[in-house]
């Protein structure tokens, strides 16, 4: 039996799909743009490149954005991967379940406005450190949904097996349950990786006197419109994309091979 | 092994959630000192119709834009949900759910470039001859809404889908079979079962329109202010941070009163598709 052909639906999804990457595209086919002016074509140029790779406020920005997520990516991992297994195994509270997932309701304002608050009031001075903490509340809830996903479907019986022959329960973790929920954490990893790399308004609020790359673009953005801007914009979007196709690619099921442990780094 | 990230989350999300609380509390001083005295002066202040009016202002919008996704966003999640071959449906999730991994900002500045006077829309308005001066398509409560739907419609997308395609086509058919008309059939067989997925759309959606701060900023310009904005404001500029914490409180007693309509709609729609 067929789908059903619905050529308006069809020819609607088109147009949705316009709405969703044109104004995108149009970004990044200006950012090769000869002319200072989006209205004008003058020709293919990589000069607005030229220009951002000369601009050392945004490389710099580009530097501390990457220390912080590296940081809080790794912060967000340890957590969120111990979280998921103390919830998977170790508890059925059904009010933990879900309450794992509060930190990603919370709008990111009151979040922010919060931590600004409470650095504030324990005298710990605003900057890349702050940013990295505020990044992991919500990276260790992104990270454990993650996990325990793969984490339930893991067939436990491996692990009791390599238990019933002696193996103690660390040596097991590691050469047993850890390769199997890898591409779990490392999609987690990527996941979180790429949202503190585009994070603005918490890191807006927490990073005082420190510029990341996205309280660089919103400077820039509210300076005026710029063509150095849809260079930022398209090397910006590309390394998203890459992230997370990255992710999805690691983290989908590939039939019964995925669930074989022992597979992946030993 | 929940030891950890739950004193991360109680150290780093609880206390500073009920510091924000406590603060409302209190008195503002000046130069952005806070004077350890309870009072209701921030309630009262808050009460006033000029922020009234803001927070009112908010919630339309965010309502409009969770209604626009939803509108738009339904179609979308039949169409994809109908495909026959799982290959095309996760195909087509992909492409929905991509900018939004994008930068945000860099999505709302995306407008700008199309929407400004000297922009692409005016250029080409103006070059066919169909608008002698370029429009003012900025700045305006349109332009704000149209940043958040462009934004947040992914969110909308995602769950109408996950709820769609775990319905049996059959189950649909039955009914038409049993002699129910097809809007009979949708509302009383189909509705039930996706009426979470509409819930959770329109909660996704909703949440981050309301405490949104950059696209009334930037699209916005002062001209359609929110309460994020306001909220940016009393803790960067004016610094009167108790006040700013009443505003956050406010935002929060918002979204709960909202979290509690949404149990109770989902309450409701699993009784209906129980009894009907």
């Amino acid at each position: 039996m067929g789908e059903p052909r619905r050529p308006l639906l069809a020819a609607y999804m088109g147009a949705l799909f316009a709405f969703l990457y044109l104004p995108i595209a149009i970004l990044v086919v200006l950012s090769f743009n000869d002319s200072k002016l989006a209205t004008v074509w003058r020709g293919f140029s990589l000069r607005w490149y030229e220009e951002l790779f000369r601009d050392t406020e945004v490389l710099l920005s580009i530097r501390t954005t990457l220390v912080i997520a590296i940081a809080a990516t790794l912060l967000s991992i340890l957590f969120g991967t111990l979280l998921a297994f103390g919830i998977e195994r170790h508890t059925r509270s059904p009010a933990l379940e879900n309450g794992i997932y509060l930190p990603l309701l919370i709008p990111d304002v009151v979040t922010g406005i919060g931590l600004l608050s409470f650095f504030a009031t324990i005298s710990l001075p605003l900057g890349t450190t702050t940013v990295i903490i505020a990044h992991s509340v919500w990276g260790t809830a992104f990270a454990a949904a993650i996990v325990r996903t793969r984490l339930r479907g893991f067939d436990r019986s491996v692990e009791e097996a390599s238990l019933d022959l002696g193996v103690r329960e660390v040596p097991t973790f590691l050469r047993i349950t850890l390769p199997a929920i890898s591409p779990g954490i490392i999609a987690a990893a990527l996941v979180v990786f790429t949202l503190s790399i585009d994070e603005f308004i918490i890191a807006y609020f927490t990073a005082g006197q420190t510029v990341t790359f996205p309280i660089q673009v919103y400077s820039m953005i509210r300076f005026g419109v710029t063509p150095e801007i849809n260079a930022v914009a398209t090397v910006m979007l590309l390394f998203s994309m890459a992230l997370i196709v990255g992710a999805y690619l690691i983290a989908r099921p590939r039939g019964p091979r995925a669930a074989r442990p022992g597979e992946g780094p030993a | 092994m929940l030891a950890p990230a739950l004193v991360w989350w109680a150290i780093f999300l609880a206390l500073p959630m009920g510091l924000v609380l406590a603060t409302a509390f209190f008195k503002g001083g000046a130069y952005g000192a806070i004077i350890y005295e309870p009072t209701l002066r921030n309630l009262e202040r808050a009460l006033d119709p000029l922020y009234v009016g803001v927070l009112w202002h908010s919630v339309w919008l965010a309502m409009l834009t969770t209604a626009i996704c939803l509108v738009l966003g339904y179609p979308a999640a039949v169409y994809i949900a109908t495909r026959a071959s799982a290959r095309t449906r996760t195909l087509l999730l992909v492409l929905v759910i991509l900018p939004f991994w994008t930068n945000f900002l860099i999505r709302t500045y995306a407008w700008i470039v199309l929407l400004n006077r000297e922009g692409v829309v005016n250029g080409a308005l103006e070059g066919l001859g169909i608008v002698d001066e370029p429009l003012s398509l900025l700045y305006n409560d349109a332009a704000v809404v149209l940043g958040l739907v462009y934004g947040y419609l992914p969110l909308m997308i995602l769950p109408l889908y996950a709820a769609i395609e775990r319905i049996n086509p059959e189950v649909l058919e039955a009914a038409t079979d049993l002699g129910a008309r097809p809007l009979r059939a949708l509302r009383t067989v189909m509705l039930p079962l996706i009426i979470p997925g509409i819930v959770a759309g329109c909660v996704f959606v909703f949440v981050p329109s309301l405490g949104n701060i950059p696209v009334p900023e930037l699209l916005g310009g002062g001209r359609s202010e929110m309460i994020g904005n306001l909220i940016n404001r009393q803790f960067l500029t004016t610094r009167d941070w108790p006040f700013g914490s009443m505003l956050v409180l406010a935002l929060m007693v918002l979204l709960m009163a909202l979290l509690v309509l949404q149990s109770f709609v989902l309450r409701r729609s699993r009784q209906v598709g129980v009894d009907g």
